[in-house]
């Protein structure tokens, strides 16, 4: 293997692992933000138990601290690795894809990173809705800094508002506009949103399900807690699947309007079909060129791609076809088994934690406690199946891509650096490696502890921040 | 004025900010098994390290994003820059990030279990991971002053890489460099504690900010005459005799006889000194490198200049407006939470039992 394909394999694993952390990062956020204002809400109404939704927001708060120091150790990386492995590709795309860059560390990460700090140190500083202010304003600076690097992400699947210059042959911007308002963007946002906060609802929901199907003695309060946890991470997780269908729906018919390729792969469709099926198991032979066998649906797959169930979706051959006469000689076609089961495996976890949301919401409605070991097994596997969802939803973005690194435009060959050495790719490839794999340990172990510690004894903040002297409330 | 020098300007600035500001707290993670101490005091010791890293628990991630930032913008500005820096720094950026990453998991993690033994290694972390990126940007910029082996790959047109090695990059000249931005960060860092903290913390992180401080005047003093050697202007060598006067001045504000303490005042004063020093310090070099911003060391006409290692102007211009609407508003809020938390930390402020 080359420093390309390295650096490709690096590309791949820090980013999928950053964005193991991100959707929970993103999600929580929200979700403790909700849980904060529901506190500040319940103690004004005089709620006798409004101090669940206290313990709730500093428990939820604490695994949510926990992730995301590794969303932003490893979001670090991504920064810098373009400008290591991907020189000619930064300097290809710089004038375009560093804008969005730069101002989603300007607009997002300092607003995140600012108001975390005076989210966690100031408890007792701070007035109640002051502080509270402070979560959602890093809630929001999450959600931003998600909008402009899908911005800059959409701009590889889909390159709008530039011109190729001849002289430098780089990428010049002629239309910020049309760059942030992408179609690809737009319907790339909701979608990851979504994915989001399925993640962060489905967390709390498994949390929050385990302590409620556990035979454990808890205050009164503890148990209403976890009930009413158990309630808004459900409710989350389920609205976040009917959403993720529906702008996931979106976004196969536009895929399929500006990278077709990747809709025919998604599909293994070799041959232009009208009306084209939806296959459900596929085996192809190895060189990739037609199916073997397959189980299918007529007509879906016209319907996902154009609309309409008789649509004529163009199958790889004849897209390699047209291609080489576009852009020359080469593949077109990206591994077909990869975008084919990753595609699948998207929505078939996603729909699993989907279901057992709703069959966790089912089997407690009204005060029931279920007993069945399936849904306590059903319940620990509720946080994993979105994180996998987002996983393989991303390998196959990425991967449909290629050969392209901007489609269209240049290939990921082209994009690698030339001056970074094989022995240099493969250094920073095992050095991330194994970090992120003791970390992965570190936190997970952090995770399951606090996870399994339960909510914790609080007391009240001060309605106003003391003039005194006090002990730091929440102080590393 | 040109977008281009707008842009200059602006990535010195970002770098500074980012020097002055993580400056410290990297002084403050070096400090840990320093003025971690308690003579054998384990519980006291314990207490001790918490008042430090809390006197910057809310506010060193704010600091980081200020490379974030200089690292997006330079992208965003000067693609061939950012393209030819980082692939150029390849190694050194690798050690940095590592040690960006096990510090900053290092402050979020060490307090999550009640282990001395846990928390031991996660000290090492921050300890390790804030010197390593102090000496690391000091030779990085060293690097940058001093021109690198940059030429056209291909020649004659092709983009201008860097040709050296790794080894190419550890000179002594960047090693001076970074030395010198060590220490200075060491002091800076020691004379923040000087203004955050009370009680014998406060007095031990005075001593030792005297004592770095000299070593640390000396190696500047040694880096400027070094760094004329190289490249200078008349105003890059104002600048940099005002950073050293600046150091110099506080250093001599929070020298006291024995047994006497300066007030608040005086600390503050001398702490403005050591930012003034850092950010002078770094605006000297970039006056002295412009035009260029990558030279190479090969021909003076394959350097990288704010010229052809730029953006279009048309990004400059969006740039530019989103620069001058947000910047001053990261500034002022970034300045309320050091507002809100003013307040000087002391071992009796860590609760009991808390670790
Ligand atoms: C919890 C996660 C999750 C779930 C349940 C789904 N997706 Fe998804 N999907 C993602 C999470 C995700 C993602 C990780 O967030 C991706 C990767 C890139 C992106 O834009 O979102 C994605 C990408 C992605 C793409 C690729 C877009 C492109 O490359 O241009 C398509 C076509 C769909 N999705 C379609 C669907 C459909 C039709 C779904 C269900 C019926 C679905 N997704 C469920
Ligand atoms: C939104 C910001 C993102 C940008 C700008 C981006 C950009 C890139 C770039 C430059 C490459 C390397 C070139 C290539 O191999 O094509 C790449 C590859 C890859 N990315 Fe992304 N990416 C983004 C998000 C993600 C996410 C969130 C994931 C996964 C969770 C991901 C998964 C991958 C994978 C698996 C590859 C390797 C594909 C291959 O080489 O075959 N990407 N991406
Ligand atoms: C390859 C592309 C990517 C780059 C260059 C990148 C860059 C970064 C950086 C530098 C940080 C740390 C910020 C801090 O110090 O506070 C970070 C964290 C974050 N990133 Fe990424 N990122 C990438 C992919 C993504 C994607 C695809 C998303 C969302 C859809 C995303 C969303 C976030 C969020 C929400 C955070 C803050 C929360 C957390 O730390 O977990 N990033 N990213």
């Amino acid at each position: 293997m080359d420093a390309l394909e390295w650096a490709r394999w690096q590309f791949g694993i820090t980013t999928v692992y950053h964005f193991l952390f991100v959707p929970i990062t993103i999600g929580l956020a929200f979700l403790v933000a909700g849980f904060q204002t529901a506190w500040v809400r319940a103690e004004k109404r005089g709620d006798p138990y409004a101090v669940r939704w206290l313990k709730l927001t500093k428990f939820y708060g604490k695994l949510f601290l926990i992730n995301f120091a590794m969303g932003v150790v490893t979001g670090i990386v991504q920064e810098f690795q373009f400008g290591m492995n991907w020189s000619a590709y930064s300097r290809f795309v710089g004038d375009i894809f560093g804008a969005p860059l730069a101002i989603e560390a300007l607009l997002a990460f300092f607003l995140e990173s600012t108001f975390l700090g005076l989210w966690i140190f100031g408890w007792d500083k701070l007035p109640r809705k002051i502080h509270l202010a402070c979560i959602w304003i890093a809630a929001f600076g999450t959600a931003l800094s998600a909008y402009f690097i899908l911005a800059a992400n959409s701009f590889m699947q889909n390159p709008v508002g530039f011109k190729l210059n001849p002289d430098t042959g780089r990428a010049e911007l002629t239309d910020f506009g049309a760059v942030l308002t992408n179609k690809v963007t737009l319907v790339t946002f909701p979608h990851t949103l979504a994915g989001c906060f399925l993640t962060g609802g489905a967390l709390v929901a498994g949390v929050a399900l385990w302590h409620v199907m556990r035979d454990k003695p808890g205050t009164d309060a503890d148990k209403r807690a976890y009930r009413s946890a158990l309630k808004v991470g459900g409710w989350t997780a389920l609205v976040a699947t009917a959403a993720l269908f529906i702008t996931g729906d979106t976004q196969g018919k536009i895929m399929t309007e500006v990278q077709p390729m990747k809709m025919a792969a998604a599909e293994a469709l070799y041959e232009t079909q009208q009306p084209a099926p939806f296959s459900l198991f596929t085996i192809g032979t190895l060189d990739g060129s037609e199916p073997i066998y397959s189980i299918e649906i007529p007509g879906l797959l016209s319907f996902l791609g154009t609309g309409s169930f008789d649509g004529q979706v163009q199958g790889i051959n004849d897209l390699q076809a047209e291609y080489e006469q576009k852009y020359g000689p080469g593949s077109y076609t990206p591994i077909i088994p990869v975008t084919y089961w990753t595609f699948r495996l998207m929505i078939t976890f996603g729909a699993l934690a989907g279901l057992v949301a709703l069959w966790a919401l089912w089997a407690t409605r009204r005060g029931r406690t279920p007993k069945t070991k399936w849904l306590r097994w059903a319940g620990l596997s509720l946080p994993l199946l979105p994180l996998a969802a987002n996983s393989v939803g991303w390998i196959f973005t990425e991967m449909g891509r290629q050969p392209w690194i901007v489609f269209s435009q240049l290939k990921t060959a082209q994009g690698v650096s030339p001056s970074v050495g094989t022995s240099e790719v493969i250094t920073s490839l095992t050095v991330f490696t194994l970090l992120y794999g003791v970390l992965a340990v570190v936190e997970i172990g952090l995770l399951l502890k606090y996870a399994k510690a339960g909510v914790p004894d609080v007391t009240p903040p001060p309605e106003k921040p003391e003039q005194t002297d006090q002990p730091l409330a929440f102080a590393y | 004025m040109e977008l281009t020098t707008v842009w200059f300007i602006l990535i010195a600035i970002l770098w500074t900010g980012y020097f002055v500001l993580e400056g410290f707290d990297f002084g403050v993670g070096m400090l840990l098994p320093v003025l971690g101490r308690a003579h054998g005091d384990k519980a006291l010791a314990e207490r001790r390290r918490r008042v430090l890293i809390n006197t910057i628990g809310p506010i060193w991630d704010g600091n980081e994003v200020w490379v974030i930032t200089a690292g997006g913008a330079t992208f965003a500005a000067f693609p061939e820059w950012y393209a030819t820096m980082f692939s150029a720094f390849y190694l050194p950026l690798l050690l940095i990030l590592v040690a960006l990453i096990v510090r900053g998991v290092a402050f979020e993690y060490r307090g999550t279990r009640d282990d001395p033994k846990w928390r031991r290694r996660w000290d090492a972390c921050i300890v390790i991971g804030s010197a390593v990126p102090a000496f690391l940007w000091g030779v990085a910029f060293g690097n940058i002053v001093h021109g690198l082996k940059i030429r056209p790959q291909p020649l004659p047109n092709g983009p201008l890489e860097y040709v050296g090695s790794f080894w190419d990059l550890l000179n002594p000249y960047s090693v001076l460099a970074g030395a010198t931005t060590l220490l200075l960060f060491l002091t800076h860092g020691a004379i923040f504690l000087t203004l955050k903290t009370s009680g014998d913390v406060r007095d031990h992180a005075r001593s030792v900010a005297s004592k770095v401080g000299l070593l640390a005047a000396v190696l500047a003093v040694a880096f400027f005459a070094f760094t004329f050697s190289y490249r200078a202007t008349a105003a890059s060598i104002v600048l940099s005799v005002a950073a050293v006067a600046a150091f110099a001045a506080s250093l001599l504000l929070i020298r006291v006889r024995r047994g006497q303490r300066p007030g608040t005042r005086k600390e503050g004063w001398a702490f403005a000194g050591t930012a003034a020093c850092i950010a002078l310090t770094v605006i000297s070099l970039f006056v002295a490198l412009w035009p260029n911003v990558f030279p190479s060391s090969l021909l003076p006409e394959w350097s990288l200049t704010a010229q052809n290692a730029s953006s279009t102007p048309y990004t400059l211009k969006i740039m530019t407006w989103v620069a001058v609407v947000f910047t001053p508003l990261v500034l002022l809020y970034q300045g309320w939470t050091y507002w809100v938390f003013r307040k000087r930390i002391g071992v009796e402020h860590i609760p009991d039992g808390a670790h």
